[in-house]
């Protein structure tokens, strides 16, 4: 098998020297058939998990400390465990992978569906419940042919539908697909969107979706990589499991890099071993920067992370770690960016996505995330005020009030703020979009001030408007800000 | 334009009985339906309304808020082109700005020939592959402008065979066989699965106690 290489039909994952659990298939091309599968340990976790009881299936998910990998790495035997002994109950699988810098559910699915639907079957019977929907993202095309083929061969071999493996378990996985919105990564969002709804996400507490979920019904909702774990799992025990990895972060994750590196790609690494630095810059992962650069900055777990430096390089990728230090590691995501990227632009680009993706549920959000990128827009055209650098910091406070989370700055004598930040939002998007804004004016202010011309001596009426922003009633007008931009000139 | 068809309605129905409750299916009614127009005509909602049970104002409502639905015409081919954070650092903006100079139109625009309509896309989860961009949702990774120019040439000249036409999405779709379908019902009356009550102790024990 060819190590530390592309592998050319999984388009960005390289195959290195470590451990595999969920891509140990990705070397054959034709991994996604039901041959290639059963030949390779296919559905062996699901023999195994039906001689079990479902509640040992349960407990040894729990012991192995499965964590969740669509982000927020809660133990999913744990968030099992949250379930009343209320019927019907579903599960849900999250693939609508769309984090900025995400990359690996998709691999998954087009290169392993089996691994995922077995993993679906599995947990459907550790968790008592016959009815599964696998919610693939929209813009999946191939994704969803995959695994609508690997569902119909499943179905007609008795790894899916009636009598599974001629017993009397009958389970149903369903292919749901969406239709473009990133805000239905969020579970609650998800729920409404395959309830037929607009996806717009649902205020928890009081319920969380494992007490009252689809139809209001008790729902599990876990992400691709994490169920893609259960077949390998089953077959080697917990304890195996736990060689790999980390005390608290057991096995291995998927993680994407992509941006300045030389080598950008998709691992799978055993994270709590191995640090930034190792990863970027290891021979058998990112090989280094790319050529005449160096790192500026980098984000650790997608575009709603806070970002790292190169004071952070020696961290290991332990979610504890990293959160402490005033970031997330997300969904696995890295971007890394070098030192003739445009701090400003950089921030605009992540900062737009949150304002076209918010779904315009909470006024916090809907109205301040335009704000935030109307104000990096003009500051990049040229059109930027002195008070803008505060003005976005204050928008940004709004949406997620107090101390955004932030790495530490030791020349600056700034120190790290932990992570999550607050948040006057539903749901996490808003407060992601402050993570650029903070992130970026905290470390490079003097990038943005460089930008902003200093006095265009003919705006009164616009120091009207800042105290109004100041005031809090300020989401002043569309109008207003688009004149003072143009007055500007 | 128009209503499903006969064959499309039945694989509605089809659609439909997959789901504990009508109304689920509809984001997948409406891929059907801009499969079989290139869009979602306002009379296919009508006609998707009819089948889940719902007004049409609650069909638009869910089609208008997801990016894909498109509710006119569009080209027969759908550029979009990734901006997000990991594509604008290896040359995502360059490439949009070559793709308007190169087709002549703003993203959302279509050309004068019908062919292609430009759009700036979020994330589409190809990051290490930058610049990346799909047509009908199928990947072109590490486009560079050259590519950019070849691929439109062929998109035109009818090259690309392996694209299927704007609301194509699975040449491949999901069907259960009456005999193979464990069942599924209505929230309401669905309850405990009886395997998972007759299994509370592991087989083997079961085994010893009969």
């Amino acid at each position: 098998m060819a190590t530390n290489t592309y592998v050319a039909h999984a388009p960005g994952y390289v195959d290195n020297d470590g451990p595999k659990i969920v891509t140990r298939r990705f070397a054959d091309p034709e991994s996604h058939t039901l041959e290639r599968y059963l030949a390779t340990e296919g559905y062996d976790g699901l023999r195994k998990a039906m001689s079990m009881a479902p509640a040992e299936v349960a407990n040894l998910v729990k012991d192995a400390v499965l964590l969740g990998r669509g982000g927020a790495g809660f133990p999913a035997g744990v968030k099992w465990g949250f379930m009343p002994p209320v019927w019907p109950r579903y599960l849900v699988v999250n693939g609508d992978e769309s984090e900025p810098g995400t990359y690996k559910d998709r691999l998954l699915m087009e290169r392993d569906p089996h691994q995922l639907i077995e993993g679906c079957v599995i947990a459907c019977y550790a968790l008592g419940l016959n009815q599964c929907f696998l919610y693939v993202r929209g813009e999946m095309a191939l994704a969803q042919e995959r695994i609508a083929q690997a569902l119909n061969d499943a179905y007609a071999n008795n790894f899916v539908g009636k009598g599974i493996l001629g017993t009397d378990v009958d389970i149903d996985v369903v292919l749901h697909w969406g239709a473009g919105a990133y805000i239905v990564g969020e579970e609650t969002a998800l729920i409404e969107s395959l309830e037929g709804n607009r996806g717009m996400p649902r205020l928890k507490p009081p319920f969380f979706p494992a007490a009252k979920g689809l139809y209001l019904k008790p729902t599990i909702v876990n992400n691709v990589e994490t169920l893609s774990n259960l077949n390998w799992l089953l077959i080697n025990g917990a304890d195996a499991y736990k060689q790999y990895g980390s005390e608290k972060s057991p096995g291995t994750r998927m993680l994407a890099v992509s941006g300045h590196v030389k080598r950008p790609g998709v691992y799978e690494v055993e994270a709590g071993n191995i640090s930034f630095r190792d990863l970027f810059y290891g021979e058998n992962y990112c090989q280094g920067i790319r050529d005449g650069h160096e790192l500026k900055m980098f984000i650790p777990g997608g575009g709603s992370a806070p970002w790292f430096f190169g004071d952070q390089l020696d961290l290991k990728l332990e979610a504890s770690d990293v959160g402490a230090a005033g970031s997330m590691l997300g969904s696995g995501a890295l971007v890394v960016m070098d030192d003739s990227t445009d701090a400003v632009r950089a921030c605009l680009r992540l900062v737009r996505f949150y304002a076209r993706e918010s779904c315009g549920k909470c006024t916090p959000c809907r109205e301040g995330t335009s704000w935030e990128e109307k104000i990096l827009e003009r500051i990049l055209d040229g059109h930027g005020r002195q008070e803008d650098i505060d003005l976005l910091l204050s928008v940004g406070a709004q949406i997620s009030p107090g101390r955004y989370p932030a790495a530490s700055f030791e020349d600056a004598g700034l120190s790290a703020v932990p992570f999550p930040p607050r948040q006057t939002t539903i749901c996490p998007l808003g407060p992601s979009s402050v993570a650029p804004i903070v992130s970026a004016i905290r470390r490079f202010r003097s990038e943005f001030e460089a930008k902003i011309v200093l006095d265009h001596g003919d705006h009164d009426e616009v120091d009207h408007d800042h105290e109004d922003n100041h005031d809090g009633h300020g989401h002043a007008h569309d109008a207003d800000a688009t004149a003072v931009a143009a007055g500007g000139h | 334009m128009s209503r499903l068809t006969p064959e499309n309605e039945l694989l509605a129905s089809e659609i439909i009985s997959r789901y504990p409750r009508p109304k689920s299916a509809l984001i997948p009614l409406l891929h059907l339906a801009q499969e079989q127009d290139g869009y979602v005509a306002d009379d296919a909602m009508e006609h998707l309304a009819e089948l889940v049970g719902i007004t049409p104002a609650e069909v638009l409502g869910t089609c208008s808020f997801y990016e894909m639905f498109k509710r006119e015409p569009v080209g027969r081919y759908l550029l979009n082109i990734c901006t997000n954070i990991a594509c604008q650092l290896t040359g995502g903006e360059e490439l949009l700005h070559e793709a308007e100079k190169v087709l002549g139109v703003r993203p959302g625009g279509t050309t004068a020939d019908g062919m292609i309509t430009l759009e700036d896309v979020e994330c589409i989860a190809a990051c290490t592959e930058g610049p990346c961009l799909q047509v009908n949702y199928r990947y072109e990774y590490r486009v560079d402008p050259a590519g950019l120019r070849k691929l439109v040439d062929d998109l035109r000249s009818g090259a690309r065979t392996d694209i299927p036409h704007h609301g194509t999405l699975q040449r491949v779709r999901q069907h259960i066989p009456a005999d193979r379908l464990g069942g599924i019902e209505a929230p309401e009356v669905a309850g405990t699965p009886a395997w998972f009550t007759a299994r509370q102790a592991p087989p083997s024990e079961q085994k010893a106690g009969s």
